[in-house]
Parts: structure tokens; sequence; C-alpha cells
């Protein structure tokens, strides 16, 4: 987008394709993250009535709402707090939780890793099983092969596409959990606490995916240079992991960056309904609560955190298909 | 077609039947759910607390003793209006911010765009949750939050919709004709993206209403004592694990909407393609293949080769020798089936092309039963960059024939490539090898190509279009070096070219086809003499030299050949030959043996006399 500009070429002049591509798309995430930490700066501002009245609640005297406003510095001019809220930022300071009293920092510090490990989790089971899963069913069904494998596959993924997450993790949570006890249905103690949390979360991706990896698969397997590859008879698993793949990845590293911040959207759904202490379940209670500090606080992460993921999915298609997605951008 | 009957039409289908069903139901219960179960959802029995599914209660009652299979028939009107509500405010918000940019300045419309940018790169659901915080939780302000919440998605495809049509020929005269902005937005834009814009919509409804289920689930959605299905979930969460049908209900009915929602969408995009998916043609079984009759003695040997695709035949009866060293040319039009026959001699013909010969025999392998040996078979093709893999390096490409074909070790496998590149002309090779294909021009990939097919010893080398999509000095380059490889490695060629000049460059002998169908085939040198076929003459004709007369017209062949699954009675070439008598037209001529080594299928070939007579003239 940004090449057709001519700040673009002459940045592409002096610094080469890459670098500059470097340049712009950090550019890009700056400029986002500002304008993400002015929104949720604004946040507390645009909302209705009085947040600290609101997290007090009604009986609280007028002079412990006062106290609570200065010692929050709600009193000073906008722009005062602005610059305070910033450089609270880069101290790593995010104020403190109405409710609990403690800072919002410590809170994040002790829920973010339950949520980024099932994030984690999930997205590496996707990215194991969807591309695989594509691939095999590329290669079974190519050519018009098997039109019974291809309708099964294509009507039972797209069923599972249909049901929200929410609804799985609950079926999941009752015929594994309850129904057949294999699996702990809530709460984070030990190994088996993480597998339905993780399975929800997956499912979902996995079959959109692998859909689309599906369909990727076929494309790329008419091309010429895979006539190329049958031409020089190579063996099929070659042909298919060697030639086909890296042209595959592209496409599904996209996408798969966009599963990624879509996983840790859905964090928040699974997380309460597996009683999981992570971020999600953290900031629903928060927002039930009013405590707006700490709703600000998790928003602030899980903002950073997908568009931290956008950048680097970014970056990492560029690296795998510098052609296209450089001159093309 | 117009919209109209286009709709019903796609309505009669399968799909359209089930989605009109699907949906008048759920109105129909939206609206008089409420009436009829309205006081059994609402009835509170204190006998009844918490009880299982069974015949009383078909999915149990809640804590407070309520039936819930009435309550998620009664909440199926609020689900509905919130969804269709947030919809609303997703088009409206999605279509403002989409059209805006248009009808602002260059900078504001930038700014716009940059916006909806960037709210398109946040989760959804956050950002949902950002503006439920801003609106405060409670049933209006989350459909309020879900709607905007769906606005960008909706703002990106409207804005593209609307660069790609404002940058149409009409709109520019529009312009030109000083129509006003919003005058040209009103007129012009909206009217050309409403189909895409309602499908859109559709599926955003199905995803809405999951999103607006998923917040009342959290308890951040409809607030009691309204209820939606999320709503229902979320007070049944605690004993979901105790009795899973108490979730069946409500889950139920979000995946059944949901899905109704995504079938209103494909039957509203089928209707706007204007036509239902094309049926699959089943391609009849070719007839097998007779045991060849006589052992053949040329390196690869075509017997009666036939190549079809549903419903017609691309290659007919082709029968073809090519000898040890021999370089042999096809020539045609495109359509000819010359490069079918060259793929379908390589086992590479595409799907679905059927592939039967009555013998298709290289060196001493039966193609019909194996593929051919290793390397002994390369391929050049005709788009050397779309015939090279971009994702691999160009050593990666060579190398592997080597380790795959010849065991040979990666660092010996990159060697031989590298030496394979210096002896097709590519200067540096040993660095060369190590860029991806896009770093080469055109004519250097194709020298890519063959030095790929030089990895091995190969017995024949296919050639098919190798210097059509080059530039005509590269063309004279390419054609130079496969001379040369021949030559150097003994090799067989077969050059497919719709080009008579570039065959007679580098070919022994020329086989002209028409219409599937090997129509002449003669010893290079005999090109000088006359050809015999009308159609070859054609083509000869048709190659401007430097003796051509600049103030005639260029040589043309009139009419068009037969098109495929076209009907062929007599000589297909008859309806453009000037020499066609009554049994051209009525039966097919065959390949016949005029003199060693020439063939030709006509009934009335040209003479070397008729060539004297007309060089007299």
């Amino acid at each position: 987008m940004s090449t057709a500009t001519p700040a673009g070429r002459v940045l592409d002049f002096r610094l080469g394709p890459w670098t500059s591509f470097f340049v712009r798309r950090t550019g890009r995430l700056l400029v986002s993250l500002a304008a993400l930490v002015t929104a949720a700066f604004a946040m507390i501002h645009f909302v209705p009535g009085d947040p600290v009245r609101g997290a007090l609640g009604l009986n609280a005297t007028p002079e412990a709402v006062a106290a609570r406003k200065e010692q929050l510095g709600l009193d000073d001019s906008l722009i005062s707090q602005y610059k305070h809220f910033v450089s609270g930022l880069f101290h790593g300071d995010l104020g403190e939780s109405i409710t609990a009293r403690v800072p919002v920092s410590r809170m994040i510090g002790d829920r973010l890793p339950a949520t980024l490990e099932i994030a984690i989790y999930a997205f590496l089971l996707v990215m194991l099983v969807a591309i695989p899963l594509g691939m095999a069913m590329a290669v079974w069904t190519r050519n018009g092969r098997r039109r019974r494998g291809e309708l099964a596959f294509a009507s039972s993924t797209g069923a599972i596409v249909a049901i929200p997450e929410f609804l799985l993790a609950v079926g999941l949570a009752s015929v594994f959990g309850v129904s057949l006890g294999w699996f702990p249905v809530a709460l984070r103690e030990g190994p088996d606490s993480y597998v339905l949390p993780v399975l929800a979360l997956a499912i979902t991706p996995i079959a959109a995916l692998s859909r689309i990896v599906r369909v990727e698969a076929l494309r790329v397997f008419e091309t010429d240079y895979m006539r190329t590859a049958r031409a020089k008879r190579l063996p099929g698993r070659l042909v298919y992991l060697r030639h086909a793949l890296p042209n595959l990845l592209t496409s599904s590293l996209t996408l798969g960056g966009l599963l990624l911040s879509g996983l840790l959207a859905g964090t928040v759904l699974i997380e309460n309904v597996f009683a999981w202490p992570g971020l999600g379940m953290t900031i629903v209670q928060a927002i039930l609560q009013k405590d707006y500090p700490l709703v600000q606080g998790i928003v602030l992460v899980y903002g950073a955190a997908a568009l931290t993921i956008n950048f680097v999915v970014d970056l990492a298609v560029a690296a795998a298909d510098p052609q296209s997605t450089i001159r093309g951008s | 077609m117009s919209n109209a009957p286009r709709l019903r039409l796609a309505l009669r289908t399968p799909l359209g039947i089930t989605a009109a069903v699907a949906s008048t139901i759920i109105f129909l219960t939206a609206i008089f759910g409420p009436m009829l179960l309205g006081d059994t959802a609402d009835r509170i029995d204190t006998d009844a607390i918490g009880q299982h599914s069974g015949t009383e209660h078909l999915f149990g009652t809640d804590a407070l003793g309520r039936d819930i299979a009435a309550r998620v028939v009664v909440a199926t009107r609020l689900t509905l209006e919130l969804t269709l509500f947030a919809t609303l405010i997703a088009v409206v918000g999605g279509l403002v911010l989409g059209v805006l940019p248009a009808v602002l300045g260059r900078r504001a419309g930038r700014l716009i765009t940059a916006t909806v940018n960037l709210l398109v790169a946040f989760p959804g659901l956050l950002f949902v949750l950002f503006l439920a915080v801003i609106f405060g939780v409670g049933t209006f302000s989350a459909a309020f939050a879900i709607g905007l919440g769906a606005a960008p998605s909706t703002a990106r495809l409207v804005q593209n919709l609307t660069a790609s049509i404002a940058g149409t020929d009409y709109v520019a005269a529009a312009r030109i004709l000083g129509v006003g902005r919003f005058r040209i937005i009103v007129r012009h834009i909206l009217p050309n993206i409403a189909e895409p814009v309602a499908l859109f919509v559709s599926t955003t409804a199905a995803g809405i209403l999951v999103a607006f289920s998923g917040l009342s689930f959290l308890g951040l959605g409809v607030q009691p004592p309204d209820y939606d299905w999320g709503r229902l979930l979320n007070e049944q969460l605690d004993r979901v694990m105790v009795d899973p049908m108490s979730a069946v209900g409500p889950g139920s009915a979000i995946v059944l909407t949901g899905i109704t929602f995504g079938l209103i969408g494909e039957v509203v995009a089928k209707a706007n393609a204007g036509r239902t998916a094309p049926q699959a043609e089943v391609t009849p079984e070719a007839t097998s293949a007779a045991p060849a009759e006589k052992t053949a003695s040329g390196l690869l040997n075509i017997d009666h080769l036939q190549v079809r695709f549903a419903g017609h035949t691309a290659v007919h009866d082709v029968c073809l020798t090519v000898d040890e060293g021999e370089a042999v040319g096809i020539v045609g039009e495109s359509g000819s089936g010359k490069s079918l026959t060259a793929l379908a001699a390589a086992g590479l013909v595409p799907h679905p092309g059927r592939v039967s010969a009555r013998s298709l025999r290289f060196g001493d392998r039966d193609l019909n039963k194996q593929a051919p040996k290793g390397t002994s078979m390369a391929m050049v093709f005709q788009d050397p960059m779309a015939s090279l893999n971009p994702a691999l390096t160009v050593g990666r490409q060579l190398a592997e024939v080597a380790e795959v074909h010849h065991n040979a070790g990666r660092a010996a496998a990159l060697t031989r490539a590298v030496s394979r590149l210096g002896a097709v002309g590519i200067i540096n090779p040993e660095l060369r090898v190590r860029k991806r294909p896009h770093e080469f021009s055109g004519g250097m990939r194709q020298r890519v190509m063959i030095a790929m097919g030089l990895m091995g010893e190969p017995r024949l080398i296919i050639a098919d279009e190798p210097t059509t999509a080059l530039d005509v000095t590269v063309q004279a380059q390419v054609l130079a070096l496969l001379r040369d490889v021949r030559t150097e490695s003994g090799a067989a060629l077969l050059l497919i070219s719709h080009d008579i000049a570039v065959v007679s460059q580098v070919c022994d002998r020329v086989v002209v086809m028409y219409a599937g169908r090997i129509v002449e085939e003669l010893p290079v040198g005999d090109l000088a003499d006359g050809v015999a076929h009308p159609y070859s003459a054609a083509l000869i004709g048709a190659v401007p030299s430097m003796t051509t007369d600049r103030d005639t017209p260029l040589a043309t062949i009139p009419g068009r050949p037969p098109q495929p699954g076209e009907e062929i009675v007599g000589c297909p070439f008859a309806p453009r030959c000037a020499r066609a008598t009554d049994r051209c037209r009525t039966e097919e001529p065959v390949l016949e043996q005029i003199r060693p080594g020439r063939r030709v299928a006509c009934w009335d070939p040209i003479t070397t006399a008729t060539h004297e007579l007309e060089e007299a003239r």
C-alpha cells in the first residue's frame, strides 16, 4: 500500500526494499500502539457517570469518593492525566485496581501466564494439526478423487465452524469432563486441566484453517512448478512436502496470525467456561465490578498482544515470500 | 437476467428450499412464540426447581422451576431483534465509514481508511468488550457495542468495493460531466455495491448472533429479567455439567439460527452468480488399449494416442515416433493438441484428461504401465517463471534431481547443479544457485529449466513452446542452446511450437498437427520443396520473411479451428481450405505415406507439380 506513495518509494530507494518494509511496518505498529494507549486512557473518561462512585458503590461517603479521586489523580487536567498515564506505562505502572486495591500490573502479571499458556498451546495445536490435515485431505481428494471423502470433510468442518466456541467448550466439558470424567472441567491444576480449555480453543480454528489449507493446496497442485516437480519424477513425498508445502505456508501463516489473535479473544469466553484463572476471566469480572483501571490494563495487554502478533506475522510472511509481499504491499 | 427470477431460481434448489423453510420457522417462532408460551416461560414453579430433562419438561427446568424449552422459544424474539438491530448498526456504520473516504477530501479520507484498518486489526470481541465498558453493561448498549464492533470489517469491504467502482470508466465519465460527489455515490456507487454487501450482511448477521450470545453468556449482554439464548446458557452453566440437556436447547437454537443466516447468504450468493454450480461432467472411461502389435524401433513410440477431456477428444489417434538423437518438431495452432501429445508422452496430462494409446513406449518402458525412468526424459515448459518453484532456490531445485535419482549427497548434487548452470551459460553459477527464480530474467530462467533437464542423462528432451514467453533476441539464444545441448548430450528432442520457423531451425523432422490430428509429417529439408497439406502450406505462408512484399497484407488463415467438443465430419480443415471438395467435407482423410519419411492426411495433397505451377505464375 505505502510503496505506492512517494514517501514509500523514497524509502525503498534509500534503504532497499527489506529495510524499508521493516521501517514502515514498525512505524505502523508504533502508531497503532499509540492509538491503543490513547483509547485505553480515553475509555475511563467516556464511562457514563462517575467511575469512582460507580466502583465504590452508592453508600460510599462523599469524602471517601473525593479521597479516592485524588488518589487516582482524576481531578487533574486531562493533559496532565494523560502525561501521567503514559509515563506510568513506561514504568510498568498501570494504576491500582479499585476493588482489589493492588497494582493492576501485579494482577496482570499473575493472570497473564495462564492465558498465554492456553493460547500458545492451542495455537501450536492448530498449526500442527490443521496444516497436515488440510494437506492430507488435498492429496487424498486431488483431481476429483474420493468425492465422498471430500464431502464428509467439508460438511464436518463446516458444522464445527458453525458452532460457537463457548458452546463447544460447554459440550466438551459435559462430555469429557462430566459424563466420561476423563479431564477436570475447572481451574488450572496439573497438566490434565489444560486439555479441555486448549481443545475448546483449538477445534474451531483447526476446522477453519484445514479447510483453507486444503483449498490452497489444491490450487498449488495445479501450478506449473508442481508439473515440473512431477516431470522430474520426484517421489510423492518430496513433491508435496518440498514443492507444495512452502508455497502453502505463506497464506497459512497469514491466516494463522489472524487465528492467533482470534485465539486471544477466544480465551475470554473459554476461561469463563472452565473457570480458568487468566486475563479473560479477570476482565469479565472487572467489567461487571466496574473496576475500570483493571479493565484498562487488560485491554491494553490484549490489544498490544494482537498488534504485536499482526506485526510478527507480517514480517514472517515477508520472510517466507519476500517477492510478493514486499513488492505488493 | 434481472435479480428477482434469479432469486426465485436459487430458491428452488434444495439449499434454497432449506433456507426458506428454516428462516420462515425462525421468524414465525419469533412472532408467535412469546404470545403462545410467554406465560409458561415465566411461570415460577417451586415444586419443579432444577428438574432434569424429561417428558414433562423437554430440556428440564431452571433454578426457579421455569420450563427451559418454553424459555428458548420465547427468547427467539429478543435474540432475533437484538441480532437484527446490531446488524443494522454494523451496516449503517460500515456504509458511512466505507463511503466517507470517497466523499471527503483525500486527507480526511485517508485518516478514516487508516482508522478502519487499525480497528480491523483488533480481534472483534476485544473491541466489543471495550465498547461495552464505555456504554455500560446492558442490553441495548451491548447491541450497540456489537454492531459498532462489526462496522469496521463492513467498512473495509465497502471501501474496497467503492474504490473499485470509483475507478470504473462510467464513474470517471460522470465526474467529467460534473456530477457531484454525493450524487455519484447515490446514483452510481451504492446500487453497484448493494449485492455483495447484502451477501456480506447475511454472514455478518450469523457472526453477530454468535457474538451476542457470547456476550450474554459472559453476563455482559442481556440483563435479567430479560433473556436471550446466550443468557439462558449463562443461567444454566452451573447445571450443564450435571444435565447437559439443559444446554442443548439454547445451544442448538444458536447454532441452527446461525447456520440459517449462513444459508441465506449462500442463496443470495448463488442468485448473484446467476447460476448454480456447474455439474461435474462424467468422463467416459477410455477404451482399453489393444496390445501393441509391432515392436517399434524408435526411442519414443506413440501409437494411436488419444487424450480426452469431458465430452471431447483433444488428441485424436496420433502416431508418432522419435528416434534416438533425432529432433522432431510439432507445429500447430493453439488447441491443436500438440502440447497434450507431448504431455501425454511424459505422463503429465492434467486432470481430468484421460490418456489412452495402443502403445506408448519410451526406450524399453511401456508408458501405459510405468513412468519414464528417472532422468531419461527432460521437460522444458513454456513459462519458465511459473514452471520454477518460487519458494525454493534454483540450486535446490536442480540438486534434488541428482539426490533423488543418482543418490548423490547434498554437496555433490549442488556441485553438479553449479556445473550444469555453467554449461547452459549462466554467469557466476556458484552464486546464482543460491537465488530464487524471481531473481532471474526470463531467458535465464529458461536456461535454468534446461540445466535442470541436464542434471541427469536425458535421452529425450521435450520442450513445450520453450521460446514463446521470451523476447525475440532471447528466443534465438535459447534455441541455440537447445541445439548445442542436443549435439553434446546426443539426446533426442521433441520441440513443440506454433512457429514453423523455430522448428525448421532446430529440427530434423516436422510434424504438423491440426484439431488433435497429425495432418502432415516431413523432413525439414523437404520444407523448401513445398509441403503437401494445404494447412501446412497456409502455416508457412503466414510466416513473414525478409523478402515478403510489405505492400501486401500479412497472410492469414481464414476461418477458425474447430472448437473443443465441436463435431467434425470429414476433414477438420475442410471449412478453411480453398481446395476442399465434397469428399473432404464428408470423409475424413487418413494419414498415409506418400514418400519414404513423408506422410500426409489429405484427399487432394499439393504436389510438386502444383508448386511449380504456382511459382511459374
